[in-house]
């Protein structure tokens, strides 16, 4: 029997808690033939500046143990471009918009917000204050309490769409970020963002990728992101959105335990275009393994009595 | 076609040399729906090192006594974590396979002729071409190029569909010593320009040295990239080649789906 999956994100309904995350699922019709967007909690297309971006020269990934380290750059059309040319048929397809937006300056995050807020068919924005890989912007907001709370509060004013900052793992008290974008006006936050790394050739000494440093993704960093996810969720009453590594339901539901309201696959797809049916599916028998009715139900349900010692 | 992901069974594991082999995959859907040039994107099911799929060229599409696709096989190169164990898989083994993806080369009829480039694994996308032109009556030749004899593979498959062979090795024990280029090179020579389609896959230089052979004989130019690739269908923008096409600037655009097969007179070489 099919078991209620929806999850609300402030005024926000979605059908299931499954977003795609940014940066992994282009810009969402690339996967129009292996996915009914529309099935989908949400996508979330890849980050926009106010203009094209070339972002870096290749090689841009490089796998590691049980996960990648990318620096693409923020390779990207425009906002302009994405709402003439792929919202409408994104739209068509009855996919729930989340557009990751990025700026250089605070400014520029209002600008591009602005510009989404008035097209027709984004669901919410969520602010890129966490990548990695650009000189300029995003992490450099991210990694400030007055930076987040800047960006959020200015785009906040802007907007009418629910505002969901993006933070970024690779700072002291992650929690004390989801903090400060809660005071800003935030209607959620999403976590975690990837990890800088770095992995060297050690046969010629060189970089991997062309950057030097990118973002570890992946089943690597699940076990640090679920901690962080936990934290918030006891700092922060707006509803978090989880991710970092997911790749079946039980994964998910691990998120959803420490506090996600839902969750974000993105290193995953990657791997297998079809996951999103196979980790809904899992997610419906879980309920029904458990004898539950909703999945909501399941937020934070975290129980932290210490588990029964195992004898082998 | 949209591609669909098979959970395919090694069939055979030809080993070819010490480091190339042929795997024969029970993927018969993803053969049947397969045009020369495009690729699946493969994971060996218990692999646990690494988490992406690795691209490769559709190689052969096995087809019954109807002409009913049967399975197809991959042309594999050791190269690192992947390769090696696909050199060592098993019949019986489960390998992911998704596809067929990607752009496929544009075919060519007569009067015209089709002159294939290869280098070394580069091979792998001119059996089902080979196959393709032999149907269509277009005359074709294949320049293919490797280190030794001991890795100048199929040439008997090649014959057998009357594709005429210039074979060049980098230590002279088979055909001309040196690039494989230098005899296409001379051959093109010969040719009215326009007259003859040069398709082309193996490392980048060699790549780059054909586009600009091709170009200097007024001949059409597609070239098989292969970029390091996170996911085949365009979500994550690894894959990326700088492109110029027409006046507009040069832009890096995904080779898994505006590629792997592109003019070659559009990519801006590194």
């Amino acid at each position: 029997m099919a078991k209620d999956l929806s999850v609300r994100i402030g005024s926000l309904e979605l059908p299931n808690p499954l977003i795609a995350a940014s940066g992994c699922f282009g810009y969402g019709l690339e996967y129009d033939e292996v996915t009914d967007l529309s099935a989908l909690g949400g996508v979330c297309v890849k980050g926009l500046f106010m203009t094209e971006r070339e972002g870096h020269p290749p090689p841009r990934i490089v796998e590691t143990p049980a996960g990648m380290i990318n620096a693409i750059g923020l390779q990207g059309i425009g906002v302009h471009r994405f709402v003439n040319e792929k919202l409408p048929l994104l739209r068509e397809r009855g996919a729930r918009v989340f557009v990751n937006v990025c700026g250089t300056t605070v400014d520029e995050y209002v600008e591009v917000s602005k510009v989404l807020s008035q097209a027709e068919g984004v669901a919410a924005l969520e602010l890129n204050i966490s990548c990695p890989n650009i000189k300029e912007g995003g992490i450099q907001f991210g990694c400030s309490l007055i930076g987040t709370g800047a960006v959020v509060s200015a785009v906040r004013k802007a907007t009418h769409l629910p505002v969901i900052p993006k933070l970024t793992p690779n700072v002291t008290d992650v929690a004390s970020f989801a903090r400060a974008a809660e005071d800003a006006g935030a209607d959620a936050v999403s976590l975690v963002n990837t990890f800088l790394a770095m992995a060297i050739d050690v046969e010629t000494r060189r970089p991997t990728i062309t950057n030097v440093l990118g973002g570890l993704s992946g089943p690597a960093i699940r076990p640090i992101a679920v901690r962080m996810v936990w934290e918030c969720f006891q700092e922060v009453k707006i509803p978090i959105i989880g991710m970092g590594g997911i790749t079946n339901a039980r994964d998910a539901l691990e998120f959803i335990l420490a506090g996600a309201t839902a969750v974000q696959i993105g290193t995953a797809n990657f791997v297998d275009p079809f996951v999103w049916s196979k980790v809904l599916a899992g997610l419906n028998d879980y309920l029904e393994r458990h004898r539950l009715d909703r999945l909501a139900d399941l937020i934070g349900a975290f129980d932290t009595t210490p588990p029964k010692a195992v004898h082998a | 076609m949209p591609p669909i992901d098979v959970d395919a069974t090694v069939i055979a594991n030809r080993r070819l040399s010490r480091d190339y082999n042929v795997l024969t995959l029970s993927a018969a859907e993803v053969g049947a729906r397969t045009r020369a040039g495009q690729f699946v994107m493969v994971r060996p099911a218990d692999m646990t090192e690494t988490l992406l799929r690795r691209p490769f060229s559709v190689f052969e599409v096995a087809r019954d006594e109807r002409g009913t696709p049967t399975a197809i096989t991959i042309l594999n190169k050791r190269a690192g974590r992947t390769t090696n164990r696909l050199y060592e898989a098993e019949p019986g083994d489960r390998i992911a396979c998704l596809g067929p993806l990607g752009r496929p080369f544009t075919s060519v009829a007569p009067p015209k002729e089709a002159w294939m480039v290869a280098g070394g694994v580069g091979l792998a996308p001119f059996a089902t071409l080979a196959e393709a032109l032999a149907a269509a009556g277009t005359p074709s030749t294949l320049f293919y190029g490797a280190r030794s004899d001991q890795e100048l593979f199929y040439i008997d498959f090649f014959e057998r569909l009357g594709v005429t062979l210039v074979l060049a090795t980098e230590d002279g024990s088979r055909g001309e010593r040196g690039r494989v280029t230098a005899p296409l090179d001379r051959a093109l020579t010969a040719r009215a320009p326009g007259s003859t389609m040069i398709y082309a896959c193996g490392p980048e230089p060699m790549l780059a040295a054909v586009a600009e052979v091709a170009g200097r004989h007024r001949q059409p130019c597609e070239v098989s990239v292969e970029r390091t690739m996170g996911c085949g269908l365009g979500g994550c923008y690894s894959c990326v080649i700088k492109v110029k096409h027409g006046a507009g600037p040069a832009q890096f655009v995904r080779s898994c789906i505006a590629g792997p097969v592109f003019d070659g007179a559009e990519i801006v070489w590194d």
